[in-house]
């Protein structure tokens, strides 16, 4: 058997899974530190994927370096939307604040989407840099550049937020107010300020993952929901906001479904996730997000 | 200030203004009964078609989700479920419409009953992202697997009037709004709606939580189904993945929270707001229509949880404190 095909498909579920990876990581901090379930994070990361287009086509910035304008301009639209919406919601108790949050992100989802569909028109875009389609082969295995850089970048993201959480004052603060926000609170941390900075890190999380879009796939304003699932897909396999965990099983997604293209072919794709999320809901009904 | 002279009158005397209502919904029926009649422009009789059309998927989304407090993000896949049957039975297979058209309903509560044993032990948000996901996963699966246009034959198409299927769609609209009417005055729906204040209180009362869901998804997902059905029988042709596009869910959910969420009047309301304002706005741009629901429904969900059948009742009650 010739095992060629077979490796080329996981090595590029590593590199899509690595964005699902980066997609989910934002969406299961929010969930996390603010117990806040923003379904138009997907939303976001189209966002995130036409700022990156527009830096490239108007201005010839190259989209990996355009994240450092991205991510702050995402990090910015995470401010504003916490302080004109969801700003109402984290005063409510638990199961009022996911529904709420759920219904308001959802009424956002239709905003930006037609929003978007005004500004920029329902047309694919893509990213077309100078060296997409370039790579390099390894014994038959051929790895893209584009697609290199984008975990890179994923991976780089991870880790620098890795080390911001568990290194800096304000980031063990967070993790505090996820594990407990009574307690966080009787310490000293101001939960509010936690939550706006939580919530403005993920989005600019969204908005290095539009980058990624924009660069390996298509951008088109209706991407949000399916972003959106892919994303939360990601998070309950993971487990409640476990932030590398996000990370990890958005690869394991990324795997799963380069393989389920031999066992089902490469329509149901979506499908193994979205049967696989609901298996792992109902194994544990109270939601993997959930603590006992 | 007609408007509310008219809502002050109403507060002052809330027994005549029942009856005023009452009065008010039985006009409105005879003239949409005899709209066929005396308009023979196609666009009216389409355009009311889809209110109906309409009122029936929220009326039976908030049979689910008002009442029994279930968020369902999977509506289009009773609705799909039901179109399918339909389509295949009667358009392809050669059965009665009227069997057809009833076994879409059947068809769409027993795959609702089979997935909600399952579904129903996920609670709240969970209940909702994983219905979600199931419609979205069978959207998928219908699409690879019937990935052609689904057209009327030549024979039916000969035949076809909009007249049926105008009448077809206010019955069946009005049959939801009457099952959700009589709904209330029995024992089975305290239940439900003890379920929606608090589950465990309700079980720990002698009101078991699964059987009185699974009850209310039945009603809801039949009526999804029959929707479907109808859906089935007026569109000439389609992509069969297409009625379980999240469109489906989508649409309902905004028109019933906008109207008023657990209410009678709420989804009928609000069905018809949407599809009137939509209506109106398609001729410049669709997506500003869509735009202005998504920007509805936030503020409903954020000040007024009742939708507009809350700001009516506050204009009547604030009239009324006044005298």
């Amino acid at each position: 058997m010739n095992l060629e095909p077979v490796v080329q498909n996981l090595v590029f579920g590593l590199f899509v899974g690595g964005l699902y990876g980066i997609a989910a990581v934002g969406l299961s901090l929010v969930f996390g530190v603010m117990k806040v379930l923003n379904v138009a994070h997907g939303s976001l990361v189209m966002l995130g994927g036409y700022a990156t287009y527009w830096a490239f086509t108007s201005y010839g910035i190259d989209p990996f370096l355009a994240l450092a304008i991205t991510a702050p301009l995402l990090f910015l639209l995470g401010l504003a939307l916490n302080l004109g919406l969801f700003r109402f919601v984290t005063r409510l108790p638990e199961d009022d604040k996911i529904k709420n949050s759920l219904l308001i992100s959802f009424g956002l989802t239709l905003v930006f989407e037609n929003l978007a569909i005004r500004l920029w028109t329902a047309d694919e875009r893509a990213v077309q840099t100078s060296y997409s389609g370039e790579g390099f082969t390894v014994a038959d295995i051929v790895f893209p550049y584009t697609r290199m850089s984008g975990l890179v970048v994923a991976l780089a993201a991870i880790l620098i937020l890795h080390v911001f959480l568990t290194r800096t004052y304000t980031g063990k603060a967070i993790r505090a107010t996820s594990q407990d926000w009574e307690a966080a609170s009787l310490m000293g941390i101001d939960v509010q300020r936690t939550y706006v900075l939580a919530f403005a890190l993920g989005t600019a999380l969204a908005g290095v993952a539009g980058a990624l879009v924009a660069v390996g796939y298509t951008v088109t304003p209706a991407i949000g929901l399916a972003w959106t699932l892919k994303a939360l897909v990601v998070v309950v396999l993971a487990g409640m906001g476990s932030i590398m965990g996000a990370f990890g099983a958005g690869i394991l997604l990324g795997e799963a479904e380069a393989l389920s293209v031999y066992a089902f072919g490469a329509s149901y794709r979506e499908v193994v996730g979205l049967v696989l999320f609901i298996l792992v809901l109902l194994v544990r009904p109270q939601g993997l997000f959930g603590r006992r | 200030m007609r408007a509310a002279a008219i809502a002050s009158r109403i507060a002052a005397y809330p027994r005549a203004g029942q009856a005023l209502i009452w009065a008010g919904v039985i006009g409105l029926l005879f003239v949409a009964a005899l709209v066929p009649q005396f308009t023979d422009r196609r666009d009216t009789i389409n355009l009311l078609f889809l209110v109906y059309l309409y009122v029936t998927l929220a009326a039976s989304w908030n049979i689910l989700g008002g009442y029994a407090g279930q968020v369902n993000l999977g509506h289009a896949a009773f609705f799909g479920i039901g179109a399918l049957t339909t389509r295949t039975l009667w358009a392809e297979e050669g059965f009665p419409f009227l069997l057809a058209f009833l076994a879409a309903g059947l068809a769409s509560m027993a795959f609702a009953l089979v997935i909600g044993v399952p579904t129903f032990r996920l609670r709240g948000v969970y209940f909702a992202i994983g219905t979600l996901a199931m419609a979205e996963a069978l959207r998928i699966t219908v699409g690879n697997l019937l990935p052609n246009l689904s057209a009327l034959p030549g024979p039916i198409i000969a035949r076809y009037d909009l007249e049926p299927r105008y009448y077809l769609a206010l019955a069946l609209a009005i049959c939801t709004a009457a099952t959700v009417y009589a709904l209330p005055a029995t024992r089975v729906s305290l239940g439900i709606l003890a379920v929606r204040e608090d589950e465990d209180a309700a079980q720990a009362s002698g009101v078991n939580p699964l059987t009185h869901k699974l009850l209310a998804l039945a009603l809801s997902s039949l009526f999804a189904g029959l929707a479907g059905g109808l859906f089935a029988y007026y569109h000439v042709s389609y992509y069969p993945s297409l009625p379980f596009s999240t469109t489906w869910t989508f649409d309902p959910v905004l028109a019933t929270f906008v109207g008023g969420i657990g209410t009678l009047a709420g989804p009928i309301i609000g069905a018809a707001f949407f599809i009137l304002v939509r209506e109106r706005l398609a001729v410049e741009l669709v997506e500003v229509h869509q735009l202005i629901f998504g920007v509805l429904f936030i503020i409903v969900v954020l000040v007024l949880p009742g939708g507009f059948v809350e700001a009516w009742s506050r204009l009547t009650g604030l009239l009324r404190f006044r005298r």
